[in-house]
């Protein structure tokens, strides 16, 4: 089977989605003759024409908008803000607009489109480069919110938000594009290329919405993680020798809550972890529900490992972004309890 | 079928020439130089629109500065700003081959539009305040900022004044009347605006001057500042820094229909010119116009600077992907440092071999600049800002919880 980076996976899903649907249009800035600045576009305007993937204006604003436009008139836009750090300028429409237009016409008109953003640190890009943007759309009744971690996922998970009837915020890792992560940046990671997560079909697939997948199971404690978060976390149960069973929650909102809870009544013990900043963040949600479903079957507190609450810094990168050596001690302090 | 019953289609502008082209830039309108008048600043600005139209030009092929707008600077101050343009460019050559060793996580340079900030500097008095994007380092220079510390934001490193939190070019220095650039397009251009009018609310007499590339004007908060600037008359210059390129998206995608982004303040009536941005006295002259008139409580000034982005992006970029290489020799506005070097020696008060010197001069001092802060740190090694420091700054007083992450962070 070919192997594929998660660029290419995503690269390759909206190649599908084109072909099979001539409604798919992609558009971004810098995303048509030069195919994105990740160039997850790369080839479709040569492909499929300039009326279907094109450059647009650096308005995210003007991006997003449009795009509601198009979804409202029957197209199925799949569009790319640059960085999920430029997406605030088009806040309003996604949240004012393009979340609620089914339900304020009661369904006469809806709202098909995908947004795609690359999310994350790990590359030092500094604050406006490496945000981790998800609470402030899970937050939001209407959309769903999708974050995948390995190229299958990717390509997956993105021709389902492309065949969703809603919209979608598409989340994806930057430092998962060329290869796994595991928080170590002093040492060498595996490409894609050479990792047996990156096989990739050439044909279409889908992998659902709202399901969570068991990346690592375990008996000792819960992981729950997203993206690149979900690598850190394995490579913490590997190193603590703590049999920690790691899901990839892999959808925000909807939450496969089943998954969650069969695991921590399983295991009686939950870690949460991900980049974002910790206070009203996607973990508190996380947290709450686990200790809603699973009270009477937790053995420990819930931990919380989280980016701090402080803008994302550029020097310090890799004091801010959660290690396995800091999930590490939060499965310790799990297991020292109860 | 008539064409007016065809079925309907979507326009997508592109640019002229892709790798492969031979660019030819022979239809773009240039105007002669010293051809463009300069009117009074108080002459009513529906009367010179057409200035949004021309290229206010100082510097003839012969190296002459002709025309209204000549005349302002002494030859001392040309000297200085050419050695001005000539540091940026030195200093630019290094920082990039700095980001190459690792000593940097990222660069952008200013190659081929040196003339803007290092000209504009000239003609701002000290407390006015610059909104800068993060290709004005020529604003610094000319201020006289320490090129050292210029290195140590760079580096990240613990002279850095913003104690590395920011991406590398990201400066900021009050003092030299440079606000803190932020990575976030347009923001900027609204808020230099709140600045002109509080100065005016305060009845001060400084100015502001904010900056934007010409891709970064289709964001809404380019008309916002424009609109704010208008209906205030706020004593503001609204730079528009046109190089051509926004990534690898030409200019035609930002400006659509409209003859010139220079225009885009007519909507707003807002007085508007364009000016030859490789011209380093024509950018002083018309920086001066904008800055008397907002000084003398007449109001704002949009000024387009026509340039070209001779370089990449940034050290993530690759132009060959998207244009021809030919394209910036080809581009017709010239070098302006060697148009200004070219003046210069026209007039008699330089030459070949002074402007040889006068680079070692410049590389010398970079250099010296760089060991200085190299030996402070950089990115890879040596000194960087404590761990500690990540805590700072997010509020004056620091909250329960963030101390409590500070102790858990170990610090
Ligand atoms: C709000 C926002 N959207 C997108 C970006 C990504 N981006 C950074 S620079 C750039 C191009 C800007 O071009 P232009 O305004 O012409 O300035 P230039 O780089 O040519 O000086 C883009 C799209 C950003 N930094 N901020
Ligand atoms: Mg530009």
């Amino acid at each position: 089977m070919p192997r594929r980076t998660m660029i290419e996976a995503i690269q390759n899903a909206q190649d599908v989605a084109m072909g099979a649907d001539a409604r798919v249009v992609v558009f971004g800035e810098d995303v048509g003759y030069f195919g994105g600045v990740f160039r997850c576009t790369a080839g479709l305007q040569k492909k499929y024409g300039k009326h279907r993937c094109f450059d647009t204006p650096i308005s995210e604003l003007g991006i997003v908008g449009a795009a509601i436009g198009m979804a409202a008139y029957g197209l199925r836009p799949c569009i790319e803000i640059q960085f999920a750090d430029y997406m605030y300028p088009a806040y309003d429409q996604i949240v004012s607009e393009a979340a609620r237009l089914r339900y304020r016409s009661a369904g006469e008109f809806t709202c098909p489109m995908v947004i795609r953003m690359p999310t994350g640190g790990g590359i030092h890009g500094a604050q406006t480069h490496s945000q981790s943007p998800e609470a402030l759309f899970t937050h939001v009744a209407g959309l769903k919110t999708v974050v995948p971690s390995t190229p299958y996922d990717a390509k997956g998970l993105l021709l389902a938000a492309i065949e969703d009837p809603d919209p979608v915020i598409f989340l994806e890792p930057k430092r998962l594009y060329n290869g796994p992560f595991d928080g170590h940046h002093d040492m060498p990671v595996t490409p894609w290329k050479k990792h047996d997560l990156s096989e990739v079909p050439d044909d279409h697939y889908t992998v659902p919405i709202g399901k969570a997948s068991v990346r690592r199971e375990g008996q000792a404690l819960t992981v729950l993680a997203y993206g690149t978060m979900v690598y850190v976390a394995t490579a913490a149960a590997e190193e603590s020798g703590i049999d920690a069973e790691v899901i990839d929650l892999r959808t925000l909102l909807p939450l496969d809550e089943e998954t969650i809870v069969a695991s921590v009544k399983k295991t009686g013990r939950c870690v949460i972890v991900h980049e974002a900043t910790r206070t009203s963040g996607f973990g508190a949600e996380l947290a709450a529900i686990v200790q809603e479903r699973c009270f009477y079957h937790l053995e420990a507190p819930i931990e919380r490992v989280t980016g701090w609450d402080t803008p994302y810094p550029h020097a310090q990168e890799w004091d801010y972004f959660p290690s396995p050596a800091r999930v590490r001690e939060a499965f310790e302090r799990v297991m020292q309890e109860g | 079928m008539n064409e007016a019953e065809g079925p309907l289609s979507l326009t997508v502008p592109e640019p002229e020439f892709r790798p492969g082209d031979k660019p030819d830039f022979s239809w773009v309108a240039v105007d002669k130089a010293g051809a463009v008048r300069r009117p009074a600043y108080d002459e009513d600005p529906r009367d010179f629109r057409d200035l949004a139209f021309s290229i206010i030009r100082v510097l003839n092929r012969d190296g002459e500065a002709v025309g209204p707008w000549a005349g302002l600077l002494s030859d001392d101050e040309l000297k200085k700003g050419l050695m001005d343009m000539m540091t940026l460019r030195a200093y630019d050559a290094r920082m990039m081959t700095a980001q190459r060793q690792g000593k940097c996580s990222f660069y952008m340079q200013n190659l081929g539009e040196e003339a803007i900030g290092c000209a504009f500097g000239r003609a701002l008095e000290p407390g006015d305040m610059n909104f800068p994007t993060y290709r004005q380092a020529g604003l610094l220079i000319a201020a006289d900022y320490p090129l050292t510390s210029m290195m140590n934001q760079v580096y990240s490193n613990d002279g850095d004044s913003a104690r590395g939190r920011q991406l590398p070019v990201f400066y900021s220095s009050k003092e030299h009347g440079f606000f803190s650039v932020s990575g976030n397009l347009a923001t900027q251009y609204v808020q230099a605006v709140g600045w002109a009018m509080a100065s005016a609310i305060s009845g001060d007499s400084r100015i502001a001057a904010g900056w934007i590339g010409d891709g970064s004007t289709a964001e809404s908060d380019f008309h916002a500042a424009l609109v704010f600037a208008s209906t205030y008359k706020a004593p503001v210059v609204l730079n528009v820094v046109n190089n051509q390129w926004a990534i690898s998206t030409f200019q035609g995608i930002a400006r659509g229909g409209s003859g010139t982004l220079a225009a885009r303040g007519h909507g707003f009536g807002i007085p508007s010119l364009r000016v030859d941005g490789n011209d380093f006295i024509a950018v002083h002259a018309v920086a001066k116009w904008a800055v008397e008139r907002a000084r003398r409580n007449l109001g704002p000034t949009l000024v387009e600077y026509v340039t070209y982005r001779a370089g990449g992006h940034s050290t993530s970029d690759d132009p060959s992907a998207y244009r021809p290489k030919e394209e910036s020799a080809a581009w017709p506005l010239g070098d302006p440092v060697l148009r200004l070097k070219a003046h210069l020696i026209a007039k008699g008060v330089w030459s070949e071999e002074r402007h040889v010197q006068a680079e070692a001069e410049v590389m010398d001092a970079v250099i010296a600049a760089q060991k200085e802060s190299e030996a402070i740190g950089t990115l890879q090694s040596g000194r960087l800002p404590s761990q500690r420091d990540l805590f700072e700054d997010v509020f004056e007083t620091m909250p329960p919880h963030l101390l409590r992450q500070r102790h858990q962070s170990g610090y």
